[in-house]
């Protein structure tokens, strides 16, 4: 279950091109596919370069899970039913140290709703959802 | 040069386009507008406004049933839900067609149609497929389309039924986004960049007040909107800073109204549009995009950029250019959008990071800058269709007390998000 209290994640479907990157989730490594031909890393996973155009030069790249917080808002009256339970609950973008270009959604555990410091440093950690598929989220680094 | 997407000129370098101004929209119907459909007036279901839309549009080009060669709609009404499970009616109400979309089949038969030659029912949302009407009588699939949009709203809070928004997996590309509360585009991804925007120019929430005050001041002057219809009162600036919180700062004055309505279009040859009742309004270019930015979440860049490059398309097809452009009708719903087109497109002279000053500065359809005078979706309610049916009036001078006094011998409108959209150039000269 999710750190947030009343949060009941859905959970990712893996599919043929997403599944290395689920299946890295589940053992707590966050994986982007980078292609090789032109090092450009690629969030959410694409079928092929936006680069280079490549579509078999792509390998996927452990990263070190390090990022800052973009921009955010509060969630207060979603239409998802396990966000329902869990609202007023932070939303922010995060961006990639080493690639800023590559951003990531998080609602933040363990930072109070509202009181988000933008610009701060987050780091990755994982969290369940409702099938147990882990996914992966953020949190300030204190 | 063709687009890779067949009809679409969502790329640049395409040049002046093939048609322009060889095709005229002469017709233009709106049907009644209710909040949500009550699920017993089959006169007020989706087939019922379709068919009411419709007839209304054909009247008003002067047209009969015979004179319908092309059927062009969308399937996606964004009823979000299904009739389904609650119980059909008696034919032709006894499937989701005619209840929750109106195909072009549905129609054929229900007006009687005896000469259509072209059906469409799978084209995209109104932007696109305004554009994809205008393509399809230049390049003579048919020579008088009747092309209609409708709106479902069923009963329920909107989007809570949604399956997918009740799911305990998300699948698809909805695993990278889902699981995080992500809800669509236009509320969560421009949200985002509207934060971007007012990080990167030091503006705030408050600077869109204007900009909803004077929408729904024009939508109380469109005879036929909900808002004139069932809550005909303005807006106070302490309604909308108040206005109940959905997305912290996203209130509910920045959304468009989602109702359960339809409006329908003729499109023909200008050859054709010369004996009609209605002055002819030219198509001189129709652009789209349906690009997606880099990773998750696009940004104020990539927006910025999208729409760039959506208007030097318009001015290329269409020959014109910002100054040329008088009425600007893009789209409002949500809100937090609207100033990416204004400044991308350079209306009145706005640039980036400009927006909010000109909202605070006269755009009353009586001053000089009448902006979205349209009222646009949340002035009317969530229509999309306001868009184009505003610039249509505007430019046959019948818009009543919405008439803008400045000039009005050109319109641009289109819908939906920066980054994802189909616009149209319309003028009262085929060139
Ligand atoms: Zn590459």
């Amino acid at each position: 279950m999710s750190t947030i209290p009343g949060l009941e994640r859905p959970g990712p479907v893996p599919n043929d091109m997403t599944r290395p990157f689920w299946d890295a989730c589940n053992e707590r490594r966050l994986v982007l596919q980078n292609c090789t031909s032109c090092q450009r890393l690629h969030y959410p996973p694409a079928q092929r370069c936006d680069q280079c155009g490549s579509a078999d030069n792509f390998q996927w790249k452990e990263v070190e899970g390090k990022g800052h917080i973009d921009v955010y808002m509060v969630i207060r009256d979603s239409r998802i039913r396990g966000f329902r339970s869990a609202q007023p609950i932070n939303f922010a973008v995060i961006t990639l140290d080493e690639d800023p270009g590559i951003n990531f959604l998080s609602n933040l555990p363990g930072t109070p709703t509202g009181e988000v410091p933008v610009g701060a440093p987050v780091e990755l950690i994982f969290e369940e959802t409702s099938t147990g598929q882990l996914v992966h989220e953020w949190q300030v680094v204190t | 040069m063709v687009s890779n997407t067949g009809w679409m000129r969502d790329q640049e370098g395409l040049g002046l386009w093939e048609h322009r101004g060889k095709v005229a929209v002469v017709g233009w119907g709106q049907s009644h507008i209710d909040r949500r459909w009550d699920g017993v007036s089959l006169d007020r279901s989706c087939g019922g406004l379709t068919k009411e839309a419709c007839l209304k549009a054909i009247a008003d080009a002067g047209l009969s049933l015979d004179d319908i060669d092309g059927l062009i709609t969308s399937a996606e009404t964004r009823a979000e839900q299904t009739w389904a499970p609650r119980p059909y009616f008696d034919p032709p109400y006894d499937t989701e067609d005619g209840l929750t979309f109106t195909s072009a089949d549905w129609i054929q038969r229900e007006l009687g149609l005896k000469n259509v030659q072209y059906l469409k029912s799978d084209a995209p949302y109104i932007g696109p497929m305004m554009g994809l009407a205008a393509q399809a009588v230049g390049d003579g699939l048919c020579e008088t389309a009747l092309v209609w949009y409708p709106m479902v709203n069923l009963a329920g809070r909107y989007g809570h039924n949604n399956p997918a928004n009740n799911s305990e997996e998300a699948p698809g590309p909805s695993a990278f986004t889902l699981p995080w509360g992500y809800q669509s585009g236009a509320m969560f991804n421009n949200l985002v960049i509207f934060q971007q925007y007012c990080k990167k120019y030091g503006k705030s929430h408050d600077g869109l007040a204007d900009l909803c005050l004077n929408l729904r001041r024009n939508g109380l002057m469109t005879p036929w909107s909900y808002y004139a219809l069932h809550e005909p009162y303005q807006l106070t600036r302490e309604d909308y800073l108040n206005g109940r919180v959905i997305e912290e700062p996203l209130v509910i004055y920045d959304c468009d109204r989602p109702v359960n309505t339809c409006a329908a279009f003729i499109f023909t040859t200008a050859e054709r549009a010369k004996d009609l009742r209605q002055k002819p309004v030219y198509v001189l270019n129709h652009a789209q995009n349906g690009g997606r930015g880099r990773s998750t979440m696009s940004t104020l860049e990539e927006h910025q950029e999208a729409v760039a490059s959506l208007a030097r398309k318009m001015w290329e097809g269409s020959g014109l250019g910002p100054d040329d452009v008088d009425i600007f009708n893009p789209y409002d719903g949500y809100l937090t959008f609207t100033q990416q087109f204004l400044e991308g497109f350079q209306w009145h002279g706005v640039k980036w990071g400009e927006a909010h000053d000109f909202y605070a500065d006269d755009i009353r359809v009586e001053g000089p800058h009448p902006f979205l005078s349209s009222g646009g979706n949340n002035g009317t309610g969530r229509t999309r269709a306001c868009l184009f049916s505003d610039s249509l009036e505007q430019l046959r001078g019948t818009a009543g007390p919405r008439q803008v006094t400045t000039r009005a011998d050109t319109a641009l409108a289109g819908c939906n998000t920066p980054d994802s959209n189909g616009f149209l150039m319309l003028s009262k000269h085929p060139s």
